[in-house]
């Protein structure tokens, strides 16, 4: 089983990365862009195949290492 | 005072942390490597800064979850005195030993340089030896020390006086909230800040402003 899982900074968290990025998208020419947040992505291959114990892993992962809940929220997607 | 450094790959201030510890307090600290599981019986624990881990996934996080951070996690709540500088402060901010998070600087760069720091609390066993208010230079060298946390702990820290040092002067060289360089948690035992004071000790450094912070040590 595979997941897929998407870490963003919380919705009060500064993101001065992003702001450069949208800083740069203004400077390429790009109109219109009202933000940008920047996140990470992993790909994390599992041995489990139950779905549901699959998920209650990743989740401890997340807690315990991929993410840092202080300022990141997650998404995990399984297939 | 014995004391103990921690060292895991990416690391690179403990060569100068130990020559402040034993300068100042004339003993050699205990290097302990982070596949060690049992820390020697010491009376305080630095964590020095550097590059755990190439700064991988967060800076700190993986070093965080070094097998030897356990038994910190264990004598910290038994009242062990731990200090993390700069990328120890993010090691031991991610080990969930004082809250918050160190993110990216506002301005994006990596900065090295010397900043004006303000003592806030000048009773805590690093800073006994300074007075509540004093100014202090000392220099700093990071991309990552802009320090947050959620308004509800930004209120107990300012209200608690757990704001150890502030930068001063419109010194702040990362965004920080409220212009904050260390903290010191709840129970009075765990300090982190950014700025480096072993790199301020002796006359070749051109200033020994923060002699004073590790002679408190003496009396702690």
């Amino acid at each position: 089983m595979k997941a897929k899982i998407k870490v963003t900074l919380k919705s009060g968290v500064l993101d001065p990365q992003g702001k450069a990025i949208e800083g740069a998208l203004g400077s390429l020419g790009f109109a219109g862009v009202n933000g940008v947040r920047q996140g990470k992505y992993f790909e994390i291959d599992l041995a489990e195949t139950d779905r549901t114990k699959a998920e209650a892993q990743v989740k401890a992962m997340c807690d315990k290492l991929i993410a840092n809940t202080v300022i990141e929220n997650y998404v995990i997607e399984l297939q | 005072m014995k004391s103990a450094i921690i060292l895991c790959p990416g690391i690179n201030r403990e060569r100068d942390m130990a020559l402040a510890l034993e300068a100042v307090t004339g003993h050699p600290p205990t290097i302990v490597w982070h596949t060690e599981t049992a820390l020697p019986k010491v009376d305080l624990v630095v964590v020095p800064g550097g590059f755990s881990y190439g700064d991988y996934l967060r800076c700190g996080a993986i070093a965080a979850r070094s097998p030897i951070m356990a038994d910190i996690h264990a004598k910290s709540l038994k009242g062990l005195k731990i200090l993390g500088v700069c990328n120890g402060f993010q090691i031991i901010t991610e080990a969930g030993l004082l809250p918050g998070a160190l993110v990216r600087n506002a301005g994006l760069r990596f900065v090295c340089r010397e900043v004006k720091l303000k003592v806030e609390n000048a009773s805590t066993w690093f800073t006994s030896r300074m007075t509540q208010g004093q100014v202090i230079t000392c220099p700093v060298a990071h991309g990552e020390g802009n320090y947050i946390c959620d308004a509800e702990t930004l209120k107990r820290l300012e209200g608690e006086g757990r704001v150890v040092f502030r930068y001063a002067e419109g010194t702040n060289p990362n965004g920080a909230m409220n212009d904050i360089a260390g903290i010191v948690n709840e129970k009075g035992n765990v300090i982190g800040m950014m700025p480096h004071p072993e790199n301020m000790i002796e006359p070749i450094h051109g200033k020994q402003d923060c002699r004073p912070l590790f002679e408190s040590l003496l009396a702690a």
